[in-house]
């Protein structure tokens, strides 16, 4: 079936910000999906709130909205744009929700629009969760034994039925967002009670537990013709009952017979069938002792499926959109091999592992189990010709401070952690193997197939041999399962550079093979490798010019998709330029890692050493290391020591020289570099021991803000009070950085700050955006809400704002991105630090001013100066962008929701308008804070912020809002003449406020953070507004912005405009 | 245990040996499916030639001895990248060593398989040597050289059975002229109720009358179609007689017997992946496959063999069917050993042709 003729215009709605459960991968799918429809001459008009995507990028569709994602704005897109179809699959969860919404709502119908791919009928049979059942039963599928109720009565009553433990998902969300299981009735009631809130059906399925099957996965398509195919199978490592996000995932499937492997298919084909999708959906299956259930389907692409997608080379998301416009499998060609079509399966000749990346870093107080419900952020994926290879590249990709053979845990901790395991199984599995634990009993504990433990403890015994010897034959059989030269090292007694001139020298050099979809069947034609120490490597050099971009690895908190962004802008300038564009990354969900983004992806572990044997293989003239983020830029000073003790190769390292980037990031050469350019800082000192620090402090006195050297999103960041605290701080802070000593900092209270992304050619800076931040210093950059263009600051203060950034950039001679960190207190202003990489606003900036700034970057270190790109000036604005921060507390039961100088934001969303009220208005809404015009506001605030309070009080109330508050703040503000009622704090009994907030009768929470003492308190009402899912706000300075949105909103309605339009007036064009 | 493996093209590989001591020769091949390991090894069109599986790891589930197609292994060698030797299926009895150990058939593992497939691609299908316990590479390329080449030999007198034996069933009786024929094509007919009396390759076709059959079915077999005489004579004397189905080696016999010509394919269909179009509904089938012959559609006679189904990736033949006769092939497997279950439907279709057989009503 060709296309179909009267779809010409599609609707295709993306995911928004990176939440935990919902990251790159939509980015990815999105992007896919953009470029197969327009190929087919489709017009795309794109709606997603997040700034940070390539998808949002000007040029991937013909239209495209950063707008909040919620059913009655993408209505007026709808209104505005008419489309003739809908995309719904490649959104996400958002995606099918707001789909179905404007389905009830009667939209799509109103204005004609179709659902494309899989139909309504098919989202509702799969999200609902007891119309899954039916139709499961239906064909004949075995489900575990469930109920579906909405109420907590409901569910007891179910458990009376299936028994103590169940699992309880709830409708309709995602990464199992609300699910959990409980153990107990007490267990049973919280987690439905706050199931039910979490719901958009209000709905919870009560399930039998199937806890400690094996979880086998189907990604499966299907077009309008009936074709189905199966793209992958994939076995989870860990057993059911934790999330399959939270799992180590193993692709193809490795324990099944072939009888058990057939049958889960077939299953698979009946079930895509019966509900007939169009397009692509993920299965999941538990399955033991030849018995299956099926638990899942997602009825869109997911996560699984960008996994699949990379794991196989076969790209499910492009071939879902071509479907979804009439397309059939046998039409559509398989881009990897381009000689056959898309209707068959890949199969492949590697093994493929993926693990998650965990925010506990950040997070020291949240629950570290993994279970059903997800709380990682990002994942890693690692491919090899062994599970060892694989399994070791995955964990070097992690970029975690661990590696195998690290903690220590009792036998009693052990036995727990099997069976009970927190984002540290892997290495708690290896220590008790090597503290006397059988494989048998190890997977008795954990459920986790002895096939896979086995091969932990053949990592044991490689150790154990190469301890006694470092043959050639033991040394290359440790390389094929992927021990570094370092760890060889380690293990042997020797230096990693005696290691690595011995292996080449005995010939054990990596090759590099090939992603191909066919198990090398077929000729392929897409450069997609892994290496493997093997005999064959295909990885042919051409002799283009050619550079190597090192990209950003997992998504993680403080390296975010902004750092795939600006990866993938780089390969674009580098490929516009006739550069051979390469890239090295191992993050599955990104667009960097899809298969025609570079001229070569080379899918690896970001080590020195595994770049370096990039290097080795294709030569290149340079390397780009300021685009992905702080896991690159900390190679810059390894990876150039390494190749000037390469003579043999002629590699540089492109763009600001590792030195300059050295003195950045080291504060003593920073501060003496400030203070030679006269430019001023908050006093400061660096001390590697307590008393050093102690010393500093007392000297610039309490508050204090104190950080260890080279910190990656402000990890392990604080202000400290006074000096019992700061001797807390060090015992920790101490651990974190073996070789950086601890920074102290006055803290500038109270002080506005300010962000500034800029580009150098050495000679100009260019100045992409000064963004006055919302929060004051003190909230993490990468935390607090931002404004494009400035919106308190004089033009004397800019103007040294803009002089700072040139005399820094041109001092440490930056050839390429910049951006500096500055605060602003009584009219001084203060630089705090300059990180001469791309920075996590570049996006954000990007789109709000038109001006790719990552892309002029990558031009300008490769020659081109800034006038002869014609980017000498900054432009003007004439909008007010807002970007606005989503935070994960909702997802991790137990963290403070707090803002700090730890970041803790996963992503952002953009508004844009033309007044700074309604701009924020939006990015709030983007963030899913919906600022209420109507309703209650519940208030409590901490002492220091009452005056500013009022004015906000009295604005919200002439909005029309109901005022309540606890004791102290209602006195403060009623003796100011503001009505407001008050209610009992929680400890005060019942009724209080979060019983008010359970009832559903509190619009909107605003506390901020109180003295250690009241903390408790404030806890567990900000804890309350998140799990019973209502919009607050911790910070005075983002109460003001909202009192100002709210009024703005109730007097006229926001800007409906494509990102187009605003940078048409941007340019006059 | 050392082990080498030599190529006619003078290539020569290193690795490890497992399995039983010896000499493997034969042609060396590479299928494409993850799973399946236990019933490729045993599927006796295999016979003649060295297995290679593309995928690294091999025997993850050990051996259950419930899947054979046959009595034994068939393969003469086996090659893989890594060989498993702790499977946890529950099901296990053996390793893989020990299965291949107890055939008394050398393997080779700890090599790029890889390389080798890339090379298979490029040179097409080779003669091969496997040598274990020493890696003499000269004594094995000459080895591979000195043997015949596959279309050379007579395959199918080695697997074919000695002895007509019966699979008693209530419905319709099927003769199953066994030119190696895997035991899963047995059990998918004695489900669907099949009486059926498997002969061996050399039987002829009064013989075959005197069984008073509903249906013929020319099972699956090894090496080049020109070497099933007899089963091609068979085929052409009872054509118009008797429905025949043919099933790979089956499938090309027909052809022969009807006049169309076969041809070797450059390394061939081995695998559980392959897409089949049905040519007549546009619909496509995933489907399993092994066979490195084909039917050339050139030489058809349209008037008597039409293409039913085609391959997707190479357009080659997948399916015949007589314009007037009770008569239709198959080049893949349609029965599930190994094999995604898309293509049951094949069985069912020539049962319906064959009459008195509703798939529906038997829970097919």
């Amino acid at each position: 079936m060709p296309k179909r003729p009267d779809i010409k215009k599609v609707l295709l709605i993306g995911s928004g910000p990176i939440q935990i459960g919902q990251a790159a991968e939509f980015d990815f799918s999105g992007t896919q999906a953009c470029k197969a429809l327009r190929e087919e001459g489709v017009s795309v008009v794109l709606v997603n709130s997040n700034p940070a995507t390539i998808m949002t990028d000007p040029e991937m569709a013909d239209t495209i909205y950063i707008e909040p994602l919620r059913a009655e704005i993408v209505a007026e897109i709808i209104a505005k744009e008419r489309p003739d179809g809908v995309l719904a699959g490649m959104g996400g969860q958002t995606g099918l929700n707001i789909t179905s919404e404007l389905a009830e709502k009667g939209i799509l119908d109103k204005y004609d629009v179709q659902v494309l791919g899989t139909p309504l009928e098919a989202i509702y049979d799969t999200e609902d969760r007891d119309r899954f059942k039916h139709a499961m039963e239906r064909i004949g599928e075995e489900v575990p034994r469930s109920r579906a109720v909405s109420s907590i009565e409901g569910a007891i009553d179910a458990v009376r039925e299936l028994g103590l433990p169940v699992i309880i998902r709830p409708a309709y969300t995602l990464g199992g967002y609300g699910s959990g299981v409980a153990k107990t009735e007490d267990e049973l009631k919280d987690i439905v009670e706050k199931g039910l809130k979490r719901s958009r059906i209000h709905q919870v399925l009560v399930e039998e537990s199937v806890l400690g099957w094996k979880e086998i996965e189907y990604e499966v398509m299907r077009d309008a013709k009936d074709t189905c195919i199966t793209v992958c199978s994939m076995e989870n490592v860990d057993p059911m009952g934790i999330h399959t996000g939270e799992s180590i995932v193993v692709a193809p499937v490795q324990t099944l017979t072939d009888r058990e492997h057939q049958m889960l298919r077939s299953a698979a084909i009946k079930i895509i069938r019966a509900l007939g999708i169009e397009g692509g959906c993920n299965i999941q299956f538990a399955l033991r002792d030849g018995e299956c259930r099926v638990i899942e389907v997602n009825p869109r692409v997911s996560r699984s499926s960008a996994l699949a997608s990379k794991a196989t080379g076969y790209p499910i998301a492009r071939v879902a959109a071509k479907i979804a416009i009439g397309l059939t499998l046998d039409e559509i060609p398989n881009d990897v091999t381009k000689e056959t079509p898309a209707s068959f399966e890949p199969t492949v000749d590697y093994t493929v592992l993926k693990i998650p990346r965990w925010p506990f870093d950040k997070f020291v107080t949240a629950d570290r189990t993994i279970m059903t419900a997800m709380k990682s952020t990002g994942e890693v994926m690692a491919i090899g010709r062994t599970l060892e290879e694989a399994l070791q590249k995955a964990i070097r990709s992690l970029d975690i401070d661990m590696q195998l053979g690290d903690g220590e845990w009792s036998e009693e901790e052990i036995r727990a952690l099997l069976s009970s395991p927190t984002d540290e199984r892997l290495f708690v599995i290896y220590y008790a193997l090597r503290h006397g634990f059988s494989i048998e009993e190890i997977a008795r504990l954990s459920k986790i197939d002895p096939f896979f433990i086995t091969k932990l403890k053949n990592l044991i015994d490689m150790e154990d041999r190469l301890k006694k010897d470092l043959s050639i034959e033991a040394l290359r059989k440790a390389k094929r399962m992927s021990f570094t030269d370092e760890r060889i090292a380690v293990l042997t007694g020797k230096k990693r550079e005696e290691i690595n001139d011995l292996r080449r020298k005995s010939d054990i050099r990596t090759t590099y093979k090939m992603v191909d979809t066919c198990a090398a069947e077929f000729e392929a034609k897409t450069p997609y490798y892994y290496s493997a120490y093997e005999t064959q490597c295909e990885a042919m050099p051409s002799d283009r010019k050619k550079v190597l971009i090192i990209g950003a690895g997992p998504i993680r908190i403080g390296q975010g998709i902004e750092f795939d962004y600006c990866t993938v802008h780089a390969v674009l300038a580098l490929r516009e330029e006739g550069i051979e564009a390469h890239i090295i990354n191992n993050n599955p969900e990104t667009v960097s890692t899809d298969y025609d983004t570079s001229d070569k992806l080379f899918f690896e572990p970001l080590t020195l050493e595994d770049v370096m044997n990039v290097i080795e293989v294709e030569r290149p003239y340079g390397v780009m290391v300021q685009f992905g983020g702080q896991t690159s830029v900390n190679l810059a000073i390894p990876l150039e020591q390494e190749l000037k003790r390469r003579h043999d190769l002629k590699t540089m390292i492109l763009g600001t020289s590792p030195t300059s980037m050295d003195i950045a990031e080291d504060r003593d050469l920073f501060s003496k570099l400030l203070k030679k350019l006269n430019v001023s800082q908050p006093d400061s000192g660096s001390a590697t021991t307590l008393d050093g620090a102690k010393e500093i402090a007392k000297r610039i006195g309490y508050p204090v803000l104190v950080r260890p050297s080279y910190v990656l999103g402000g990890r392990a960041m604080e202000i400290v009070y006074d000096g019992a605290d700061l001797e807390r701080y060090m015992r920790e802070a101490v651990k974190v950085s073996h070789e950086h000593p601890v920074l102290v900092d006055r803290f500038l209270q109270g002080a506005v700050e300010i962000d500034v992304d800029a580009i150098s050619d050495g000679k100009d800076v260019l100045i992409g955006a000064i963004m006055e931040h919302i929060e004051e210093a003190g909230i993490h950059s990468g935390d607090s809400a931002c404004v494009i263009p400035p919106q308190s600051l004089g033009e004397n203060v800019l103007r040294s704002v803009r002089d700072y950034v040139k005399r820094i950039a041109l001092a440490l001679e930056v050839k390429g991105l910049i951006n500096i960190q500055m605060a602003v207190k009584d009219d001084v202003v203060y630089v705090l630090e300059a990180n001469p990489r791309s920075s996590r606003t570049i996006p954000y900036v990007s789109k709000a001013t038109g001006i790719p700034l990552a892309k002029i970057a990558a031009k300008v270190i490769i020659g081109h100066t800034l006038r002869g790109l014609g980017f000498a000036e900054t432009p003007k604005i004439k909008q007010v962008s807002v970007k606005e921060v989503v935070l994960p507390f909702d997802k991790l039961p137990g963290a403070d929701p707090i803002l700090g100088p730890e970041m803790r934001s996963t992503g952002e969303v953009m508004g844009i308008d033309y007044d700074f009220a309604k701009a924020f208005f939006k990015a709030e809404l983007g963030a899913d804070n919906v600022l209420p015009i109507e309703g209650t506001v519940f208030i409590s605030v901490r002492d220091e912020d009452k005056p500013a309070l009022v004015e906000i009080a009295k604005k919200m109330q002439d909005v029309g809002l109901e005022l309540v508050g606890t004791a102290g703040t209602a006195r403060y503000l009623g003796e100011r003449g503001i009505r407001i009622d008050v209610i009992q704090k929680i400890r005060e009994g019942s009724p209080n406020v979060t019983d008010m907030m359970r009832k559903g009768a509190v619009n909107l929470v605003i506390n901020t953070p109180t003295s250690k003492a009241a903390l408790k308190d404030g806890y567990d009402i900000r804890r309350a507004a998140v799990d019973f899912n209502i919009p607050y706000i911790t910070t005075i300075q983002a109460a003001r912005a909202a009192a100002d949105a709210m009024v703005a909103i109730k007097k006229g309605k926001v800007t409906i405009k494509s990102i187009h339009e605003y940078h048409r007036e941007l340019f006059n064009r | 245990m050392k082990a080498v493996l030599g190529l006619e093209d003078g290539t020569v590989v290193k690795g490890k040996g497992f399995g039983a001591e010896g000499v493997a020769l034969g042609e060396l091949v590479f299928a494409t499916s993850f799973t399946g390991y236990e019933e490729a090894l045993t599927d006796p069109s295999y016979k003649g030639q060295i297995l290679m599986l593309t995928y690294p790891l091999i025997g993850n589930y050990g051996i259950s001895y419930e899947n054979f197609q046959s009595d034994g292994i068939k393969a003469e060698g086996f090659v893989v990248r890594e060989i498993c030797d702790h499977p946890s299926h529950p099901k296990s009895k053996s390793t893989l060593h020990e299965f291949l150990e107890k055939e008394g058939i050398p393997g080779i593992c700890d090599v790029d398989t890889r390389m080798l497939t890339i090379l298979t691609r490029k040179r097409g299908a080779m003669r091969a040597a496997l040598i274990t316990g020493d890696d003499d590479g000269e004594r094995a390329v000459e080895l591979a050289r000195e043997q015949p080449t596959i279309s050379k030999l007579d395959l199918i007198s080695e697997v074919t059975c000695a002895e007509p034996y019966q699979i008693k069933g209530r419905g319709k009786r099927f003769v199953v002229m066994d030119l190696g024929v895997k035991r899963s094509i047995l059990s998918g007919l004695n489900q669907r109720g099949v009486d059926i009396v498997v002969v061996p390759a050399s039987t002829t076709p009064t013989q075959i009358q005197e069984y008073e059959p509903d249906a013929l079915l020319l099972s699956n077999g090894p090496g080049d179609p020109m070497q099933a005489k007899n089963a091609i004579s068979v085929a052409s004397v009872l054509v118009g007689k008797i429905p025949i189905f043919g099933i790979g080696l089956g499938h090309q016999v027909i052809a022969l017997a009807l006049g169309a010509k076969t041809y070797k394919l450059k390394f061939g269909h081995r695998g559980t992946n392959q897409p089949v179009r049905d040519v007549d509904t546009g619909k496509i089938y995933i489907t399993s496959q092994n066979h490195g012959f084909a039917v050339d559609p050139d030489s058809l006679n349209d008037a008597e063999l039409r293409v039913t189904q085609v391959n997707v990736n190479d357009g080659t033949v997948e399916g015949l069917r007589h314009a007037s006769l009770p008569i239709m092939s198959a080049q893949y497997y349609p029965e599930v050993a190994p094999s995604p279950r898309d293509v049951e439907f094949s069985f069912d279709a020539f049962m319906k042709m064959v009459g008195g057989y509703d798939a529906q009503a038997s829970g097919y």
